[in-house]
């Protein structure tokens, strides 16, 4: 286990020290982009469509320009003048800001209006008249490459049906041949439906160009700011707005979870209305909006998984469907189209695995939110996951010694995975072993067998995944070209209190608190002593932002480095300040020392006021220091989850008994922090599995656009979650640390799932998708008892 | 999520409300809690021109036994109903339908008047009424008067109040010995509406023949439903569990749900067979001890 070499004052790693943000949140005072006012402040609204696909006739403006306060109609041939009425995706396709003559999913922006305040322009929107000429739209993806589907991409040079791009990865005949080849195979089509995110603060902006210094000011509710100037710079650098002109701040954040990755068009319109009326235009979601924009996963999976009799699996196939909607609009800074798809082969040691994928539009709005995974990671867990536990159930293995005997072995580490990532480090055994132990799962097998006899439904679901974060590597990732390091940047103050800047941006994490805390055990700073600054683009060093848990692997280690080269320079000073030379000073937390005479010593405090007082003559004044970090390779956290469920026959319902959760996320900064992030990860991991999904009617009309009936789950629904650790430290990384924030996430939906299944297995039912809704296994059921 | 233009009015007396709306006609919309009508208003699927604010008129909020009634004011908070020893040792099927509405700070807010007056089969207490044989006394232009529950509820929102009418109060009779009612629904998340709710209220006598006996149906018909032909099967018979089988049947067979988001309509059905036996059991049970 981890110790820490720190004292609490000091608050380095491994303390449980209150988050330093939060008085202010708990107080009210937190300052979100709606918060921001600006005199002379425009307020702009969108008018949305009622359909999903349809040509837009005609657009009337006049009534809406009556009303006292509306100032502007802004539609697609406005911004067609200025070529913005479409801008790129990260994947090379193209999203419309605003349609000229066609609407390609339901809700798509049609038109913006400006008004004075926010109340006119919801009655300016009301007015506008358009008049359309509804089609039929592509709702199944599977219909979409139909012969007869219509091309719903005629604006793409070269498109000749509705397919986007075709992916795979491994060897397709060797895997092939292993299947044909092996005793046992399982088969199953397993669909991740469309979720949202749902964050508690919605997506807006704040635009304030002036005119006389040509500065474009942008609050942003982006996890994402520096690379979100450098795009916004590409895409509207015509127009005058170069990137030095450009400043985007992101304020505080109300939740992220990868929904604030992405350019949404309103961002570009209120940023054009400002350039073009000078004055400030803020445009911030209602909540129906936010919930029909942004939608993460989407993916049919046909997945195989090839055993022996007694359960060593050999290989694993999968080839996938992805709907994407109009466009490819994934917020997926890798090289490769699928993002970390290729981490389907999970934490088990075999040879041949193949993954395939083809993409595909329909008229649904754009999808690609890496909603709280590393693109695509939680799709990869639930498929290999789900198919492990249905392995298990096919050949009568318990799926727990059927994962202990196929885990990667701790000496494998690091471990060259078929489909080709190097895994750091793991201990998959004790982290499983960890869980059973905690659950008592050999009294909970008997108890399930007891009830069963019984004939009462209870299950007993697992999940033992492998994550992989920090995104990365630049042979692996970029941003236009732009490579996915990040950034710190620290300067100590002569009294020794320090300021430090990031790349990155919080949007509930607790970087205030984290990052304070890896400085003070890197130079023995007090954490309350540690200011940290990010978010804005004019004071910030250069950075990728705060996405696929990449903050600690990357801006951490960022920041580690960085430390310890001023702590380089600090053994320069300390020499001079007590008249040794540089070989014979040494370090322990927060303090220089004569090699054999401790009592000589001077404290990071001291050396610091010396950097600015009395710093060795020919020496570069000042104490502060700047790394950017390209990491060298990803980081895998991985866990153990086990589920509890029983199930009411008569009703459906579902009733989650125990959820134990065991993680490894290498070393841990703050315990405490960590524990939240699981805990509000596990929560959003539950959503998917039972209760949250984006529900089409066949004319592409979203049938759950509110909260009434999106059904993000509360404390109510959250069972008692039961957390724990195992420590691996990540052998590349400075701290030794992971990344966790995305792990619950990842791993609760198949062990909920393969629970559910486990205890409707008596009864015949081999698979149910999530979400895994009391209604849909009161039909699987009477689907299983009329068959039996 | 802005509400058309409207005109607020404040009411400080049933009679000045009752006046006001008289004076701005049939635009004009009550509001007390606000918690079924503000999002209507928000989506715009409700613009009345005028909203006359009753929730500061004094006086209509308070639980009371007296002579063979038990009264409740109309501007009762749900939260109220919640805490109120009376209701907790007595009625124990309000404790079981307020927590499952909506959530406590919804419930802070939310009136039984206004659950009752939106004429809501998906709302929670048309069905405990239902099942308590209420009685809804409503004042209006012309005076007080006094609608039993059955001829209450007239449509999908509409019932028998009249443009201009304000509930003050719901007469329920007094729990009598060897009484017991019980509530439940089954909903997707905290905070839902009924996927489907059934209230229980049965009276036995000493040798626990079911001397009366009431049963209402949640957002499992267009109107909130009773159940006359199960509570027929019941009423003077000793209950068994044949019968209580053969209502759960009854149940299933006659309410009228549609399918939606909630499930099928076959779902639906099975579910007020179970929820409808479960209840009667649980309302039994209560009766008994």
């Amino acid at each position: 286990m981890f110790s820490c070499k720190t004292s609490p004052e000091v608050g380095g790693m491994g303390h449980s020290v209150k988050r330093k943000e939060d008085a202010r949140f708990l107080h009210g005072k937190g300052n979100y982009t709606d918060d921001v006012k600006l005199p002379g402040m425009l307020s702009m609204v969108m008018v949305r469509s009622p359909y999903a696909y349809a040509k837009i006739k005609s657009i009337n403006k006049e009534k809406a320009l009556a009303i006292d306060g509306v100032l502007a109609v802004i539609t697609g041939e406005d911004l067609a003048q200025y070529n913005l009425h479409w801008m790129p995706t990260l994947l090379s396709d193209s999203q419309m800001v605003l349609p000229t003559d066609t609407i390609m999913h339901q809700s798509q922006e049609v038109c913006a209006v400006v008004a004075t305040d926010r109340y006119i322009a919801v009655d300016g929107a009301e007015a506008v008249e358009v008049e359309y000429e509804p089609m039929q739209a592509i709702v199944d993806p599977f219909k979409s490459l139909d012969e007869d589907a219509p091309l719903l991409r005629p604006d793409k040079e070269g498109q000749k049906d509705n397919h986007i791009y075709h992916w795979e990865r491994g060897d397709r005949e060797k895997t092939d041949a292993a299947i044909a080849n092996a005793d046992v195979v399982v088969k199953e089509r397993i669909h991740l439906p469309r979720i949202h995110v749902a964050s508690i603060e919605t997506c807006g902006v704040v635009a304030s160009y002036d005119k006389d210094t040509q500065k474009m000011l942008i609050y942003l509710t982006s996890q994402a700011p520096h690379a979100i100037r450098t795009i916004l710079a590409l895409v509207a650098g015509h127009v005058g707005l170069s990137e030095e002109k450009i400043r985007i701040i992101a304020p505080d954040i109300g939740g992220g979870f990868g929904g604030k990755v992405p350019v949404y068009p309103g961002y570009v319109i209120a940023i054009a209305a400002s350039f073009l009326i000078g004055k400030p235009v803020k445009w911030i979601e209602d909540r129906s909006e936010n919930l029909v924009n942004g939608f993460a996963r989407d993916y049919h999976m046909d997945c195989e998984l090839a055993a022996t009799k007694d359960g060593k699996i050999q290989a694993f196939k999968v080839s996938t469907l992805a709907d994407h909607g109009y466009t490819d609009s994934s917020a997926n800074p890798s090289k490769y189209p699928t993002g970390m798809f290729s981490i389907c082969t999970g934490s088990y040691d075999y040879d041949n695995a193949f993954a395939e994928l083809d993409a595909v539009y329909t008229n649904k709005a754009p999808g690609g939110v890496a909603y709280r995974c590393s693109f695509r990671v939680t799709e990869a867990v639930h498929a290999i996951e789900r198919m492990v536990d249905k392995l298990a159930a096919e050949i009568g293995k318990d799926p727990a010694l059927l994962r202990l005997e196929n885990f990667i072995k701790k000496d494998q580490f690091p471990y060259a995975s078929p489909l080709g990532w190097s895994y750091d480090s793991g201990d998959y055994e004790a982290t499983l072993r960890k869980a059973m132990d905690m659950l008592g799962y050999d009294d909970y097998k008997k108890e399930q067998a007891k009830k069963r006899a019984e004939g009462k439904l209870m299950g007993i679901g697992l999940c033992t995944f492998t994550e992989v974060v920090g995104a990365g590597p630049s042979k692996d990732f970029d941003i236009l070209g732009i490579a996915m390091f990040d950034s710190a940047e620290i300067r100590v103050h002569p009294t020794g209190k320090a300021l430090a800047r990031f790349g990155t941006k919080s949007q509930g994490q607790g970087h205030e608190t984290t990052y304070a805390q890896i400085l003070a055990e890197e130079l023995g700073i007090p954490y309350t002593d540690i200011e940290i600054d990010e978010g804005d683009t004019d004071t910030a060093p250069y950075g990728l932002g705060t996405y696929a848990s990449r903050s600690t692997p990357t801006a951490g280690a960022a920041a580690a480095i960085a430390a310890r080269k001023l702590r380089d320079k600090g053994k320069k000073i300390a020499a001079h300040l007590l008249e040794v030379s540089e070989e014979d000073i040494e370090w322990e937390v927060g303090k220089y020392f004569v090699k054999g005479a401790p009592e000589k010593s001077k404290t990071i405090q001291d050396v610091a006021f010396a950097a600015y007082t009395n710093f060795p003559p020919g020496m570069e004044p000042g104490f502060e220091a700047t790394h950017y970090y390209d990491p060298p390779n990803l980081t895998f956290p991985n866990g153990a989850y086990i589920c509890v469920v029983e199930v009411d026959e008569e009703t459906g319902a579902i009733d989650v008994k125990r959820f134990v959760a065991i993680d490894d996320c290498g070393n841990i900064i703050n315990p405490m922090i960590v524990e939240g992030q699981v805990h509000g990860g596990l929560t959003q991991g539950i959503a998917p599995a039972m209760y949250e999904g984006i529900e089409y009617d066949d004319e592409g009309n979203v049938l759950n656009g509110t909260l009434m009936d999106y059904l993000v789950p509360t404390a109510v629904e959250s069972p008692h979650w039961e957390t724990g650790h195992t420590i691996t430290p990540s052998p590349h990384h400075p701290l030794g640390a992971k990344g966790v924030a995305e792990s619950p996430t990842v791993g609760a939906p198949p062990a909920i799932a393969n629970a559910i299944i486990d205890a409707l297995y008596p009864l015949g039912i081999k698979h149910l998708d999530i979400p895994i809704t009391p209604a849909k296994v009161w039909e699987a059921i009477q689907e299983a008892k009329a068959k039996a | 999520m802005i509400p058309a233009k409207f005109d607020y009015h404040k009411a400080t007396s049933v009679k000045e409300a009752i006046a006001l709306s008289q004076e701005l006609g049939e635009e004009a919309k009550y509001m007390s809690g606000g918690h079924s009508l503000l999002p209507m208003m928000k989506l715009r699927f409700a613009t009345p021109e005028h909203i006359i604010d009753i929730s500061k008129i004094g006086g209509l909020s308070y639980i009371k036994e007296e002579g063979n009634l038990l009264k409740i004011g109309a501007m009762t908070t749900q939260t109220d109903l919640e805490h109120s020893d009376l209701l907790i040792s007595s009625y124990p099927i309000f404790g079981d339908a307020v927590w499952l509405t909506a959530d406590p700070s919804v419930r802070n807010f939310g009136t039984i008047g206004g659950n009752i007056a939106h004429g809501d089969a998906a709302n929670d207490q048309p069905a405990v009424m239902l099942a308590l044989r209420a009685t809804i006394v409503a004042e209006g232009a012309d005076g007080e008067k006094s609608i039993p529950i059955d001829e209450f509820f007239h449509g999908f929102y509409m019932t028998a109040l009249e443009p201009g009418d304000i509930l003050t109060e719901i007469q329920i009779p007094k729990a009598k010995k060897n009484s017991g009612g019980a509530y439940y629904k089954m909903e997707r998340k905290v905070g839902d509406y009924a996927t489907a709710g059934v209230a229980v209220h049965i009276e036995l006598d000493d040798a626990g023949v079911c001397q009366e006996i009431g049963i209402g149906l949640t957002n499992v018909s267009a109107v909130p439903m009773r159940l006359d032909r199960g509570e027929e099967v019941l009423r003077g018979q000793k209950v068994t569990d044949e019968l209580i089988e053969q209502v759960g049947q009854i149940a299933s067979e006659d309410c009228e749900p549609e399918s939606d988001l909630r499930g099928s309509e076959a779902y639906k059905r099975s579910i007020v067979n179970t929820i409808t036996k479960r209840m009667i059991n649980k309302a039994l049970e209560r009766a008994r001890n």
